[in-house]
């Protein structure tokens, strides 16, 4: 079958995609990874954290919204663009309260493993300590606002995956959040331990309880290899 | 450091080769008479307030953060007081045998940092020598091999660490019910590779702290020294069991004031004063009450309370230091440096022991049961007994932790020592030299205290600042 293709451009690299695909799904199949957080493959694309960000034809874009398109030049690794995804992945560690020393998803983190790979050492702009709760009265599941990003995977999952509805966003700018759909906080919902929503949060805030630190350091996701190998090992095999 | 003479007040601060930070402060009178001799510890924590309303499961990693020496004896005290809160009296023997291997590789590297890099200074060029040669690069320039061998014994410690919790500082390995790895064939390879070079230099760090305490016996033994009570953990049979037992405390002159008190009533037995010019606390016997109840933990309570150690190097090294006292227990402040490196030797042989059981290749690592609101651990860590107790509610979240850490059992009598060897050589003398005011930290560092470990509380230590005059009298004190 005669499958219609576009040919596109990034980092001087020609990519072949189909016509339907974003930029990061056409990247991903060529091996070429695209640093993301509220980007997941399960999920329909979303476009909210954009660390993500490339240069489209030179205007900044989000790689996981934007579609490709027939000779569209695209830049990712460029210094500019990496200094933007530092500056984002920056914000987000000072916005909440990450503290990775003690965090049961460190290793498996993605905020972790993305500064990891952006080599980000430590913060530049001065931490906001903001006072954050900790939502446990579910019997499986717990939520630490401390930890969230706003990426709305556990919306999305949720609601695409789960068939459900618990969580969803309040507030705007600085105060938003997400909430449970309950005012008895998680207990009051229909989130279950067989959900998917919680094993697909990239942080450690929306989690499965009593898992602890079960994966011994050095068998965690992202000890040995980091953040995107599994993509770019696509480019080699 | 700093003196003001005019001010008749001596600080050291800080107080050097220790962990944490604290300060002496020394009160004279015109005459330079010692009125008064404290330590205090100028740091603030607040781990027992910040962990509430945090899940369970991670707390044997958040507290262990107490500390960058001796983390693996929080990880483990708290690790074995979730394993009540998930219903769990008895551990797997693979999980049991990894923590103590663990401990053990935390003992050993502990105690080695303390005599190699932070005491033997003092015992090998004289606590009067110059400070710039007084020092581990002193050590190190004249006896090379001395410093070689702490680096290596400290390393070898810290990678048996790295090996059973994942991190040389700040690993996970203990979990509530179990641990999350075992030990594979190769890594214990890698230990028994080294065991026997270790060994002997176990046999040479003891032989120099025997010889030193042996040596110069006539001018230490008063050297801040004190009888005391001692309290430490204690196996059923009476052998000494640095990772789990029942609590036992004794007088100076050796009589039980307790014995095989099963640790999750420490409650009915201890309890802890608060003096408004420390962050440390003051725990005591009750039934002894504060002004008699105080007692010495660490290496030298735990050889005076042992009855015997398991292991047969130690155990000869343990009836050589109990000759000294006729069998009775010790009381000298510097004998803490033989009794250290006999819990050396007795690491050395665990760890040796250990290597050679197949149950660390197992594969049985978790433990569950029904889960409880209340959970106790103890373990004796490096510088004493540590006690961890929690409570969690039905969401896991605990809220309440108290925490009475090594250092601050011996809070009261790390002050006695500083006050009776500041009565002995400061006193009246007309200037105090620098090496006088090291006698100090000399005596200070035999209990190799922790000050950070020490000052985890927050919520019941008053905060209050105090102007003095030259001539004592009090200008301003604010209260927070």
């Amino acid at each position: 079958m005669n499958e219609k293709t576009v040919t596109f451009i990034v980092d001087g690299k020609e990519i072949k995609a189909r016509p339907e695909q974003t930029i990061m799904k056409a990247c991903d199949e060529a091996g070429v990874y695209i640093p993301r957080l509220c980007a997941f493959k399960d999920l329909s694309p979303f476009g909210s954290c954009r660390v993500c960000t490339v240069k489209v034809n030179g205007r900044p874009q989000a790689a996981c919204t934007q579609p490709v398109g027939e000779g569209i030049v695209v830049e990712s690794q460029t210094a500019e663009i990496q200094q933007i995804r530092r500056n984002i992945i920056d914000m987000l560690f000072v916005e909440g309260n990450h503290f990775c020393m003690f965090c049961e998803k460190s290793g498996n983190c993605e905020l972790q493993a993305m500064a990891y790979r952006l080599g980000i050492l430590a913060p530049k702009f001065p931490y906001m300590f903001p006072v954050r709760g900790v939502d446990a009265s579910h019997p499986d599941i717990f939520i630490d606002w401390n930890r969230c990003i706003l990426c709305a995977r556990c919306i999305r999952t949720s609601c695409e995956i789960d068939g459900k509805n618990a969580y969803g966003f309040i507030g705007r700018g600085p105060h938003k959040r997400v909430a449970t759909n309950s005012s008895a906080g998680l207990k009051g919902t229909d989130a279950d331990v067989s959900d998917k929503a919680p094993a697909n949060c990239p942080v450690g805030s929306l989690m499965y309880k009593r898992i602890g630190y079960a994966v011994p350091i050095g068998c965690r996701l992202y000890d040995k290899n980091p953040i995107g190998s599994d993509i770019e090992m696509k480019k080699t095999t | 450091m700093t003196e003001k003479s005019t001010m008749k007040t001596i600080h050291i601060e800080p107080i050097t080769r220790v962990e944490g930070h604290g300060k002496v402060s020394i009160l004279l009178d015109e005459n330079n008479v010692v009125k008064q001799a404290r330590l205090h510890v100028v740091e603030f924590r607040g781990f027992e307030r910040f962990i509430q309303g945090r899940l369970y499961w991670e707390v044997p990693v958040m507290v262990q953060r107490l500390c960058g020496i001796c983390p693996v004896s929080h990880h483990l005290a708290a690790a074995k007081a979730m394993d009540q809160i998930v219903g769990v009296d008895k551990l797997s023997p693979v999980a049991e045998k990894i923590r103590r291997l663990m401990h053990y590789g935390q003992m050993f590297q502990s105690h080695a940092l303390h005599f190699f890099h932070l005491v033997s200074p003092d015992l090998l060029f004289g606590f009067e020598a110059d400070p710039a040669i007084r020092n581990v690069i002193g050590v190190a320039r004249k006896f090379p091999e001395l410093a070689v061998q702490g680096v290596m014994m400290r390393k070898y410690g810290q990678e048996i660490i790295k090996a059973t919790a994942g991190k040389k500082i700040h690993g996970t390995g203990a979990i509530p019910g179990g641990v999350n790895k075992n030990l594979t064939i190769e890594e214990r390879d890698v230990f028994l590779k080294d065991i026997d070079q270790m060994m002997a230099w176990c046999r040479s760090a003891l032989k120099i702290a025997k010889d030193y305490t042996l040596q110069h016996f006539e001018e230490i033994k008063d050297f801040g020294s004190f009888d005391s009570n001692h309290l430490s953990l204690i196996r059923a049979d009476g052998a000494m069991d640095l990772y789990h037992g029942n609590l036992r405390a004794i007088d100076a002159g050796g009589k039980k004031i307790f014995d095989q008190v099963n640790y999750n009533s420490y409650r009915d037995y201890i309890a802890e004063e608060v003096r408004d010019w420390s962050y440390m606390k003051f725990p005591f016997i009750k039934s002894l009450g504060t002004e008699k109840g105080w007692y010495r933990v660490g290496p030298l309570a735990r050889v005076n309370t042992a009855d015997f150690i398991d292991t047969p190097e130690a155990e000869a090294a343990r009836k050589e230091f109990k000759n000294v006292t006729k069998d009775k227990p010790n009381n000298i402040t510097m004998a803490y440096h033989w009794a250290r490196m006999i819990e050396l030797l007795h690491s050395g042989e665990k760890i040796n022991a250990l290597l050679h059981d197949g149950d660390l290749q197992g594969t049985d690592l978790v433990v569950k049961g029904h889960r409880r609101d209340e959970g106790v651990g103890l373990v004796e860590a490096p510088r004493g007994t540590l006690f961890h107790h929690y409570r969690v509610n039905e969401n896991d979240q605990v809220v309440m932790a108290n925490l009475i850490v090594s250092t601050t059992n011996n809070n009261e009598p790390m002050n006695r020592a500083v006050s009776r060897v500041a009565k002995d050589y400061l006193s009246g003398k007309p200037q105090i030299t620098e090496g006088l005011r090291n006698h100090i930290e000399v005596a200070i560092r035999a209990y190799d205290p922790c000050l950070s470990c020490a000052t985890h509380a927050m919520g019941r230590m008053p905060l209050e600042i105090t102007l003095i005059g030259h001539e004592g009298q009090v200008l301003e004190r604010k209260a927070y």
